[in-house]
């Protein structure tokens, strides 16, 4: 990145915006990476007031629902199961406590940087029952799924996954068609398209008339990809572009999508601030029943929420900012997170009181 | 939790191999990536290599992994 280019970049940006019907432009991001890469780069800062830069629900760690959570500690604490689970996994709230703080009461707990460490410790102790918490969307969802098919084709009797894999696109249909908050324009996410490819995007981009841009992580890139977004509203176009292509093609990559489909299938799923979107999950299919730990353990997960007095519902769906929520920085902080978008790295909460407080 | 990192392919076994990412030694899956090559580079997130880049992407993702001003804060160990 050159400082000389962003600053070109942002001064083209503000000549489109000026050139612009005089009304906010909102533009969502939805990933994780790029709130934090927004914030880190102070790029609220660089552009004019009237373009909003808004963070939607893009953190896996932050929609996954509450009873989720619960069902991990639940299962964590049976005799004989254990849980493995990425680590950004292990201090998010559910109901009454976290993971972590069930591991500290001897709760069997462990995490794991991939599917296969989980794989490994089922191997090794037969007698255990583990359960891997499959979290994450379209990047993370074809490493559980070839998890899956190893331990079907292995024959392990004790593993299982609890699967919370969502799909980003019915999540930003979903937020469109309730039509409460104006959406002007997607940052879209760029290494989930790594795997869903660029023109994933085109039939909502059609039925919404809303352009959407692939982007990529460096502070150059977004605003780039911010550059293209402004420039199809000044024409009145709403295509797919793609300003990640050294690493984003337009099909994505189709291994990846197959072993998701030969593994899971599109079913509704509840969502931490959503609530449940139709076709927006990956739920273990039927052939591989015996690997669903929500079959073998009989767990149902929903919609329901306890919010503590928490707003992170409101700021996954982009309809707040996280200082708007009475215990940002006060009652909740990154070293005693309330909510998830305060535990995750890379949730808005968290990216917001790091790097941007002080606004 | 999307994050991925570039790294070289050094090892392969099957469908495993074994990648370097700026000097450290990382195992990945090559399921998703079925038709990579001994020395190319590849994204790497949760243990699997999700796409190989060309090494021109490569130098350039590489690049914005040294620029300090640039790399990925972390707090602890690296999580997908």
């Amino acid at each position: 990145m050159t400082a000389r280019s962003c600053h070109d970049l942002c001064r083209r940006i503000a000549r489109r915006i000026e050139a612009l019907p005089d009304r906010p432009v909102r533009l969502m991001e939805v990933c994780g990476t790029h709130t934090v890469a927004i914030h880190r780069a102070g790029l609220r800062g660089l552009l004019p007031p009237r373009l909003r830069l808004v963070s939607g629900p893009g953190c896996p760690v932050c929609v996954t629902p509450q009873t989720y959570v619960d069902a991990l500690i639940e299962l964590a604490g049976r005799p004989g199961v254990r849980v493995a689970t990425y680590g950004d996994m292990i201090r998010v709230p559910g109901r009454s406590t976290t993971l972590e703080r069930a591991m500290a009461r001897g709760a069997r707990v462990s995490v794991v940087y991939s599917i296969m460490e989980a794989l490994s410790l089922a191997r090794q102790a037969p007698a255990e029952q583990v359960v891997f918490a499959g979290v994450g969307f379209e990047t993370t969802a074809p490493a559980t799924a070839v998890g899956l098919k190893l331990a079907a084709d292995e024959r392990l009797a004790n593993f299982t996954v609890l699967s919370a894999h969502k799909l980003i696109i019915p999540a930003m249909t979903a937020l469109l068609e309730s039509g409460d908050l104006a959406i002007d324009g997607f940052l879209c996410p760029g290494h989930v398209s790594v795997i869903i490819g660029a023109d994933a995007y085109k039939p909502l981009a059609a039925r919404f008339a809303r352009p959407c841009v692939v982007a990529g992580f460096e502070a150059e890139e977004i605003l780039r990809a911010i550059d293209l977004l402004v420039a199809q509203l000044a024409d009145g176009r709403a295509e797919v572009e793609n300003a990640y292509a050294r690493v984003v093609t337009a099909d994505g990559n189709r291994r990846a999508w197959a072993l998701i489909e030969e593994t899971f299938e599109p079913a509704d799923t509840p969502w931490r601030g959503l609530g449940t979107i139709p076709g927006s999950g990956l739920a273990i299919r039927a052939e591989l029943a015996h690997l669903d730990a929500a079959r073998r353990f009989g767990l149902e997960i929903t919609a329901r929420e306890d919010d503590h007095g928490c707003r992170c519902g409101e700021v996954i769906r982009g309809a707040i900012e996280p200082p708007e929520c009475p215990l940002f920085a006060r009652t909740c902080t990154p070293a005693n997170p309330v909510g998830p978008c305060m535990v995750s790295r890379e949730g808005n909460c968290q990216a917001c009181y790091k790097y941007s407080r002080a606004l | 939790m999307c994050l991925a990192v570039p790294g070289k392919l050094i090892e392969r076994d099957g469908h495993s191999g074994t990648v370097d990412v700026r000097g450290n030694r990382v195992q990945a899956r090559l399921d998703v990536v079925p038709d990579v090559r001994l020395g190319d580079y590849v994204l790497v997130h949760a243990g699997f290599a999700i796409s190989v880049l060309s090494d021109d992407e490569a130098a350039e993702a590489l690049d914005l992994l040294d620029d300090p001003d640039e790399a990925m804060p972390h707090d602890g160990p690296l999580m997908p």
